[in-house]
């Protein structure tokens, strides 16, 4: 086919490639949220109490050991999984338990998680334990809050103040 | 044989059909698939360049400038955007459209396999290229690529702590930002071309030029989408919402959906899982390639003709290591022969008409079909033929099956690649008695072996060594490129060929019998 006469059909390979190109690029559109709901999201970095307590080395014990390494206190690294659940007007959307990452589960936990609900008042009740040792939770927050259609409620934690806080 | 090809290729053929009616197999995209993603990488950096200038790498100041591109400076900033991002979406379109083809023609196995198995994670660093290039936009579209890019790096165990959570309200620090600036910017593109200088490093003779009349028309069909659907943003990033809907670039981003169905680290196992596929696909099953071609020193002069012809950077030139006069040798890689005998047709020395010897010695041969044998299969076929006007046909194993054409006044030979014909044996199945010379192979352009039917031409024309000589009659050859699926085709060149040879038969006959 002469060169001239194969410019329409080129036109019309260029035109479909660049359709396929505008498409795809921005198109289908995903829909992360229906019409009037939230997220909210429990998001904390924490570490667990240590899973074993401290103790007071006696001094025969203390003579045992190299000079160098005489700490009265011997402190076990492994630290407790720490678990959380949140429950909206009493139904449970999270409900997780990490274990201490690390090669001895000696450090802390990070925890990201999200839960859709529908906006409007909830009561959020968010428990958590960082400790074996105890039995229930270790931390519980109760609050009653009002969501607006996408917004994004946060729940963090200080540990420092071991406590719960909206964000 | 129709009925053999298997449906990927058919289809594939099909589409390169269509390509060869529009534009012509010198302009045909499918045979420029890789020249024409580097050209849209052009356009990406240029246009990346420009947007560079005006873009303010700060989480306070990203969004803004942007916008300030998009439509204060829509002339010239929102044009580049848009080339920027769809020149981006073009590459990913025409890096599918080549992984499917060397799938579809079976040339990701063999001696191929280096290529393809370092052209599937280029393929992801092209991905993860376009991830962080929507990130900068730092735009609702932007803080949704972030959130979840970083809860995908929070599974994975060299990273310590969890990045999601920089993405909360007041946690937010330009460090990130400027990390991800400077790995689109320049650490990702300057990883990318490693990985593509790796990806063609077992090539020779490799391409990265689109031909001129592909180039100017992808940038000015870029360029008339980039004027009609210009690129545009979604509201600024606002850590305090989740935006109801996202016009998601599937090109890019379209692993990120299955976060919200499933965990990050299925998520990861998909990925690496349908990667690694890929990756070991060669193997599944490995292709048998016959034996690398050896070269009889004896027989070589050193001139590197094959060295220069071979398509895979198999034969190197070396200082000469028997003590003859010459001072160069070559040497061949068994590990990167393809085992096309294109080398064959390179070398002056595979000439039948040497009769010296008894048995046709050359210098690089193929040691499971010599030079010699073709020979011997050439005067057998030819002593056999038969009828008015006897036809030659050399055909190339990977393009259609030229068996089927053998008829009394037909003879046929098909060779590993249509490049693997030395000229001189078409002078001499002329010589011996034959009126015309057919030579089939892969379609233009397409070889199976890259280069085997340009070398082809090109000797034919005199352009490269071994030329076809002068004094071989032009009109009793022809050279007709014809795909597995192109028999009829082929029939129909086969018969009208006939038709010219004899009509050149009668027009000398016919001084002779007025004398």
């Amino acid at each position: 086919m002469p060169r001239l006469s194969r410019f329409p059909l080129q036109a019309l390979n260029f035109a479909l490639f660049m359709l396929l190109v505008w498409y795809f690029s921005a198109a289908p559109p995903y829909r992360l949220l229906m019409p009037g709901q939230a997220v909210v999201t429990v998001a904390f970095a924490h570490a667990g109490e240590r899973s074993e307590p401290c103790r007071t080395l006696s001094a025969e014990e203390l003579a045992a050991l190299p000079p160098n390494m005489r700490t009265p206190m011997e402190c076990p690294r492994e630290r407790s999984p720490v678990s959380v659940d949140l429950l909206i007007d009493a139904e449970p959307v999270i409900d997780e338990v990490l274990t201490a990452p690390g090669l001895y589960n000696d450090l802390g936990v990070d925890f990201y998680r999200s839960a859709t609900v529908r906006a409007g008042e909830h009561r959020l009740v968010i428990h958590m334990n960082d400790n074996v040792r105890v039995e229930g939770p270790t931390h519980v927050h109760e609050e009653t809050v009002t969501l607006k259609p996408s917004q994004r409620l946060v729940i963090n934690f200080n540990s420092d103040t071991g406590k719960f806080f909206i964000q | 044989m129709n009925a053999r090809v298997n449906p990927i290729k058919r289809s594939y053929l099909l589409l390169e059909d269509w390509f060869n009616v529009s534009f012509g197999s010198g302009w045909n995209p499918l045979y420029h698939l890789g020249t024409l993603t580097f050209f849209f990488f052009w356009v990406v950096l240029v246009s990346g360049i420009y947007l560079f200038v005006f873009f303010d790498t700060s989480t306070a100041g990203a969004y803004a400038s942007v916008e300030y591109l998009t439509h204060e400076q829509w002339y010239i900033g929102g044009v580049m955007r848009s080339l920027h991002r769809y020149a981006s979406d073009a590459a990913v379109i025409t890096i599918l459209l080549h992984m499917f083809r060397e799938f579809a023609l079976d040339r990701y196995r063999g001696i191929r396999w280096f290529s393809w198995f370092t052209g599937v994670p280029t393929l992801w660093f092209v991905i993860t290229l376009g991830i962080t290039g929507y990130w900068l936009v730092w735009d609702e579209l932007g803080l949704y690529v972030a959130i979840y890019s970083a809860q995908l790096m929070d599974t994975l165990p060299v990273v310590s702590g969890s990045m999601a959570r920089d993405f909360l309200s007041g946690q937010l620090t330009d460090r990130l930002f400027t990390l991800m600036a400077f790995l689109h910017l320049l650490g990702q593109p300057v990883l990318l071309v490693i990985a593509l200088w790796i990806h063609v490093k077992r090539l020779s003779h490799v391409e990265v030029t689109a031909p001129r009349g592909l180039a100017i028309g992808s940038l000015l069909a870029l360029l008339v989408l980039s004027l009609l659907a210009p690129a545009t943003s979604h509201g600024p990033a606002d850590l305090d919402k989740v935006p109801m809907v996202l016009n998601l670039d599937w090109f890019y981003l379209n692993i990120y959906p299955l976060l919200d169905k499933w965990t990050a680290g299925q998520v990861w196992m998909l990925t690496t899982g349908v990667t690694l596929l890929l990756m070991i696909l060669p193997w599944l099953p490995p292709k048998k390639t016959g034996p690398a071609a050896e070269v009889h020193l004896d027989q070589c002069n050193g001139c590197g003709q094959c060295a220069q012809d071979c398509p895979f950077d198999a034969i190197t030139v070396q200082a000469r290591s028997d003590g003859a006069r010459w001072p160069s040798e070559v040497v061949v890689n068994p590990d990167q022969c393809a085992a096309c005998g294109i080398c064959v047709g390179s070398c002056h020395s595979s000439n039948p008409f040497r009769r010296s010897q008894k048995t046709l010695e050359t210098g690089i041969d193929m040691p499971q079909y010599p030079i010699d044998e073709i020979r011997n299969r050439v005067d057998t076929a030819l002593a056999q033929l038969a009828g008015n006007t006897k036809i030659m046909v050399f055909g190339c194993n990977n393009a259609v099956d030229v068996a089927a054409l053998q008829t009394p006044d037909t003879a046929v030979l098909s060779l590993f690649c249509a490049g693997m014909l030395p000229p001189t044996l078409v002078e001499y199945a002329l010589k011996q008695g034959t009126d015309g010379v057919l030579i089939t192979g892969c379609r233009s352009g397409d070889c199976y072996y890259r280069y085997g039917n340009i070398w082809l031409d090109q000797r034919f024309s005199g352009l490269r060594k071994p030329i076809l000589r002068q004094r071989a009659e032009r009109d009793r050859i022809r050279v007709f490129r014809a795909a597995v699926t192109d028999a009829a085709r082929l029939d129909r060149e086969l018969v009208a060929f006939r038709e010219t040879v004899a009509a050149l038969d009668s027009a000398r006959e016919a001084p002779n019998a007025q004398a």
